[in-house]
């Protein structure tokens, strides 16, 4: 067990060094309002990572509930066929094959988008850049040697790393895109931006309501702090 | 109809001494008459306390104490229940809160001397309450089975094993488990849930009833109760109810604006109240690359990490906990309140506070070299504090203590100069607005502000002497 103690105040000192090479984030623009960004966050999550990545913490009803749309279009247009309603999005994939296919199983994203953040999701989906040495053929800029293929090359283009050299250390500085894909950069970017928005959504669906909640809730309780406050202005008359 | 009630009443009253309760604890517990700002948090510590048993038993009626289900049920109350974000934000948010209010009540019990003769016993059972409340923080973080939550828990336990002869076995009984496990979670439920809440609301119950005993200091660190009318009443006295309870309603109104901030704009804090990794399930396989505890632990963590052995951290960081138990007997100054004490202990004060505060936030950054002398050195600042406290408070020399109260400005007398200082710091200028009217807005004044700066370095010079 000491030795376990020992591991354990190693890594916490190691840590800054595992963490101290920080890489440069994009920054996604989140907009939870925007329900058609949404909904083509859904559609594109549905298409391209719902094969392998679960969001099982979201039923379908509660997308539909929470970006007012109506239950059949979100069967027809979001959910994979065979989905009912009130399924939670789960994976087809079973673990025993992702343990096969990539090494690992690939993890649930219900709650990514807090643990990760918006923007280095974003910066990662566009991280991707061709490398030979990797069994993917990828590596990733903010996720080194990350398990996961790049699934929107058909859409991104192929990109290479400008790579220098930094301490002795190889650093990725720049990604640019040598073959060009189906969309255009600003194309894709958008396509990328409703991914994380829809995340972030999937993260908290509560969060908006939340916030709308929150001035009423903050009103109500200024007027029982100026009450309380006339309140022991009367008591306290009499007090010198 | 009112006869009826009136004998159900005096039933009652003959059976049980529900009256005398009242006035000895309420209508006739009498307080001085010049409590201030620190004197909200006792009472915002009693309300936290109660949010936290409400929102905590609501919690127990979807979450499962299961390694398999507790990551997922935590998630299912954020989602599915009824109102469970608000509950679990609630209680996740009561959690900080309850430090916050806690430290700033121990504070002002170091300030105002509330620890010392005859206030000793209460300084005891409140931080008999303070330990409970680390454990009761400790095992609760536990229960949403994230990263954190497991890591955090293993890294504390094991600290167990650095205990000479019986360290591990200990560590071992502790866990159930050789590693942190879903036996691990059990036990620290039902602590969590049922024996640490029933001991933390016997200690509180205590805590008030020593305080009662011997009644309330003040900020001026004088005892009321040498100077009573005819009656026996303290003349600078005012009774508890209504005074204090009208007054306390404010205190936990303006509580409440800050807590409904938190709760439904960042219940997260930016990763301080609930920390990002813990959104992650828990993976015994997988330690995350930094692992840092709460924010309220971070202090005692740092003290960990600043002593090179691993033994004699884990002795440093009890230590910081049992000094303060110690403290009626460390300080030996005559007088009470810091209105009175001499500059070294003000100055020690000051040192103590950046100690604390600096260790709380290098408790949260990695163990680099350059941090971990800085550490040593605030670790060095908080122990003299405590164990130089027999030298220095004998030392200084203290002002004379008033016989009666004395008056001080309060918030509300404050506003104008308030103002004052708003109006010094800004430079206002007519200009006018996209629709043509002509509005006033306010710059910031660079001379105004240095000014201020200038000048609230020279009070703070001439305070602490």
């Amino acid at each position: 067990m000491k030795s376990l103690l020992t591991t354990l105040l190693l890594v916490l000192s190691l840590g800054a060094h595992a963490s101290g090479g920080e890489v440069k984030l994009e920054s996604a623009d989140i907009d939870l309002s925007d329900s058609a960004s949404l909904e083509r966050g859904a559609k594109t999550y549905v298409t391209y990572c719902l094969g392998c990545h679960s969001v099982k913490h979201i039923r379908y009803k509660r997308i539909a509930l929470d970006l007012k749309l109506d239950e059949a279009e979100v069967l027809k247009n979001v959910a994979p066929h065979s989905a009912g309603i009130y399924d939670q999005m789960h994976s087809a994939m079973n673990g025993h094959d992702a343990e096969k296919w990539f090494g690992t199983t690939p993890p649930d994203l219900s709650l990514i988008a807090r643990s990760r953040g918006a923007d280095w999701l974003y910066s990662y989906l566009k991280g991707f850049y061709a490398d030979k040495s990797k069994p993917t053929g990828v590596n990733n800029r903010v996720f080194k040697d990350v398990a996961m293929p790049n699934v929107f090359w058909q859409q991104q283009g192929i990109q290479t790393a400008v790579i220098h050299e930094v301490d002795g250390h190889e650093v990725v500085t720049d990604l640019k895109i040598d073959q060009p894909g189906q969309m255009s950069a600003k194309e894709f970017d958008t396509m990328v931006n409703d991914l994380v928005n829809f995340l972030v959504y999937v993260g908290e669906p509560v969060q908006l309501e939340r916030q709308a909640m929150g001035k009423y809730v903050l009103f109500f309780i200024l007027m029982i702090i100026a009450l309380a406050y006339l309140l022991k202005k009367e008591y306290w008359k009499d007090v010198h | 109809m009112k006869q009826r009630l009136n004998n159900c009443s005096e039933w009652f009253l003959e059976r049980f001494p529900l009256s005398d309760l009242w006035n000895d604890h309420m209508a006739h517990y009498y307080a001085p008459k010049n409590f201030n700002i620190w004197y909200f948090f006792g009472s915002l510590a009693i309300f936290v306390l109660v949010n936290q048993f409400i929102t905590g038993i609501l919690l127990t009626m979807n979450y499962k104490p299961d390694a398999k289900l507790a990551f997922d049920s935590v998630e299912y109350i954020m989602r599915d229940v009824q109102w469970g974000w608000l509950v679990r934000y609630m209680h996740s948010t009561g959690a900080s809160a309850f430090f916050i209010v806690v430290y700033l009540h121990m504070f002002r019990g170091l300030v105002y001397g509330s620890f010392k003769q005859p206030r000793e016993l209460i300084w005891i059972f409140g931080m008999l309450i303070f330990v409970c409340l680390m454990a009761e923080a400790f095992m609760g973080y536990l229960l949403p089975w994230g990263q954190m939550s497991y890591w955090g828990a293993q890294v504390i336990i094991s600290l167990f094993s650095a205990i000479p002869v019986v360290g591990d076995e200990l560590s071992l009984w502790i866990r159930g488990d050789y590693v942190v496990s879903d036996a691990t979670l059990n036990r620290f439920f039902a602590f969590h849930v049922i024996a640490v809440p029933l001991v933390l609301l016997v200690l509180v119950f205590l805590h008030i009833v020593a305080l009662h005993e011997v009644g309330s200091n003040n900020p001026d660190g004088i005892e009321i109760k040498q100077n009573t009318n005819w009656q026996g009443r303290p003349l600078d006295g005012i009774a508890f109810h209504p005074y204090y309870t009208v007054k306390d309603i404010v205190g936990v109104a303006v509580f409440m604006f800050f807590f409904a901030v938190v709760i439904f704009y960042m219940p997260e804090m930016g990763g301080f109240f609930l920390e990002h990794a813990n959104f992650i399930p828990a993976d015994p396989l997988k330690t995350p690359e930094h692992i840092a505890p709460v924010w309220y632990f971070t202090p005692f963590y740092a003290i960990l990490r600043a002593v090179p052995d691993k033994f004699a951290g884990v002795i440093a960081m009890g230590g910081a906990i049992v000094v303060l138990f110690m403290l009626p007997w460390l300080d030996r100054s005559p007088v009470k309140s810091i209105r009175y004490r001499g500059g070294l202990f003000k100055k020690a004060i000051f040192l103590f506070v950046i100690s604390f505060i600096g260790l709380g936030y290098l408790g949260t950054q990695p163990a680099t070299p350059g941090a971990t002398t800085v550490a040593r050195v605030l670790t060095a600042v908080y122990f003299g504090f405590f164990l130089l406290m027999p030298l220095y408070t004998r030392w200084e020399k203290t002002k004379p203590v008033p016989e009666r109260l004395t008056e001080h400005p309060t918030l509300e007398d404050r506003i104008p100069q308030l103002l004052a200082l708003v109006d010094e710091v800004t430079l206002t200028e007519q200009a006018s607005d996209a629709a043509g009217a002509t509005v006033t807005r306010r710059k910031a004044n660079v001379a105004g502000i240095k000014a201020v700066l200038i000048r609230f370095a020279k009070q703070l010079k001439a305070s602490l002497d």
